[in-house]
């Protein structure tokens, strides 16, 4: 378990280190150094899946950040109206808060049941899917509404971005609109 | 990174990406196609299969990359991915219920076995590339228009 504590205090550093530099890319390449981490991490806890997909996403977003995104003309609304949207921050944090400390009471302790689940899982996930591959079991069978709903939540945020970033929500008032599909 | 990448990276990283982009986009589809016996998944396998397509973008520039998978295409891709894991959730209903494994199970350990699994693998497969890389296309679209209009 030595690596382990060794993988998390390096990728703690690595967070620190990205939140505190001024240079972007940097900052970008300690937050990817975190990620890798991480997979290694998800390794030694003997979860494969898990980890090859940590690797790819975490390359992707290493890879959208340094080329898509990292340079400045992106505007952001940082400055004015700083009173209202710390207002609003804090009313939800407090909301969310709130509704949290309501729901966990109703929640089990922490790992009383423990692997109540998941034995049903490892002891008929093989002959009751044929598959080999618990976790696919798990996901694609069991548990298939909750791959369902994340297969949701992607094709809203797809839709989401290209809804954004689309070439005609971003003209300036005294341009032309051109119908051009991008 | 900036104007003078857009038509592509030097000599060395296009030969580099012309040997190895072959085998990035196998691995991804070993990945996927055996989801069921192998760790891996329709959703690792779909962002390696887009990984190598932004490897092709990043390398050539995006002309290069959009020439062999348009835009178009990605749309209609991602749509068939959402189409076919919805049609085999509701193909369920033909033995029972919702997400019913209905085809039959064959031997374990084998490529073709575990039912709809394999077919649900490919379907997340085509949904998670195609919507990643039409993500990386728009922001890469927008930032290369943004420094057109200075």
């Amino acid at each position: 378990m030595v690596e382990l504590y060794i993988l998390l205090i390096f990728m703690i550093v690595g967070a620190i280190v990205a939140t505190e530099l001024k240079d972007l890319l940097s900052s970008v390449i300690a937050v990817g150094a975190v990620g890798l981490g991480l997979s290694i991490v998800f390794l030694i806890l003997k979860a494969p899946d898990v980890a090859i997909t940590q690797l790819v996403v975490e390359i992707l977003c290493l890879i959208i950040l340094i080329r898509a995104t990292l340079k400045k003309d992106i505007p952001f609304a940082t400055t004015g109206r700083w009173f209202l949207n710390t207002l609003i921050t804090v009313t939800f944090i407090t909301m969310f808060l709130f509704v949290a400390a309501k729901a966990l009471k109703e929640l089990p302790s922490f790992g009383y049941p423990i692997m109540k689940v998941a034995k049903t899982y490892l002891a008929n996930g093989l002959q009751q899917t044929g598959a080999a591959n618990v976790v696919s079991s798990v996901i694609l069978d069991f548990r298939a509404y909750d791959t369902l709903g994340e297969a949701t939540i992607l094709f809203t945020a797809v839709i989401g971005v290209l809804a954004v970033v689309r070439k005609i929500g971003r003209k300036k008032q005294d341009e032309t609109i051109e119908e051009e599909d991008e | 990174m900036s104007r003078e990448h857009d038509k592509g990276m030097s000599v060395i990283v296009k030969t580099i990406t012309r040997l190895t982009i072959g085998l990035i986009l196998l691995y991804g589809i070993y990945i996927v196609t055996h989801g069921h016996v192998s760790p891996g998944g329709g959703f690792a396998g779909g962002v390696i299969i887009a990984l190598s397509f932004v490897h092709l973008m990043l390398a050539y520039g995006k002309e290069t990359a959009l020439k062999k998978f348009p835009k178009g295409l990605v749309s209609f891709l991602e749509s068939t991915g959402a189409v076919m894991f919805l049609a085999i959730a509701f193909l369920g209903f033909t033995g029972g219920y919702f997400f019913l494994n209905f085809i039959s199970k064959g031997k374990p350990y084998e490529l073709f076995s575990a039912g709809i699994i394999p077919l649900c693998n490919i379907a997340i497969c085509l949904k998670v590339g195609a919507g990643l890389f039409a993500i990386f296309v728009a922001l890469v679209l927008l930032k290369l228009e943004s420094e057109e209009k200075k």
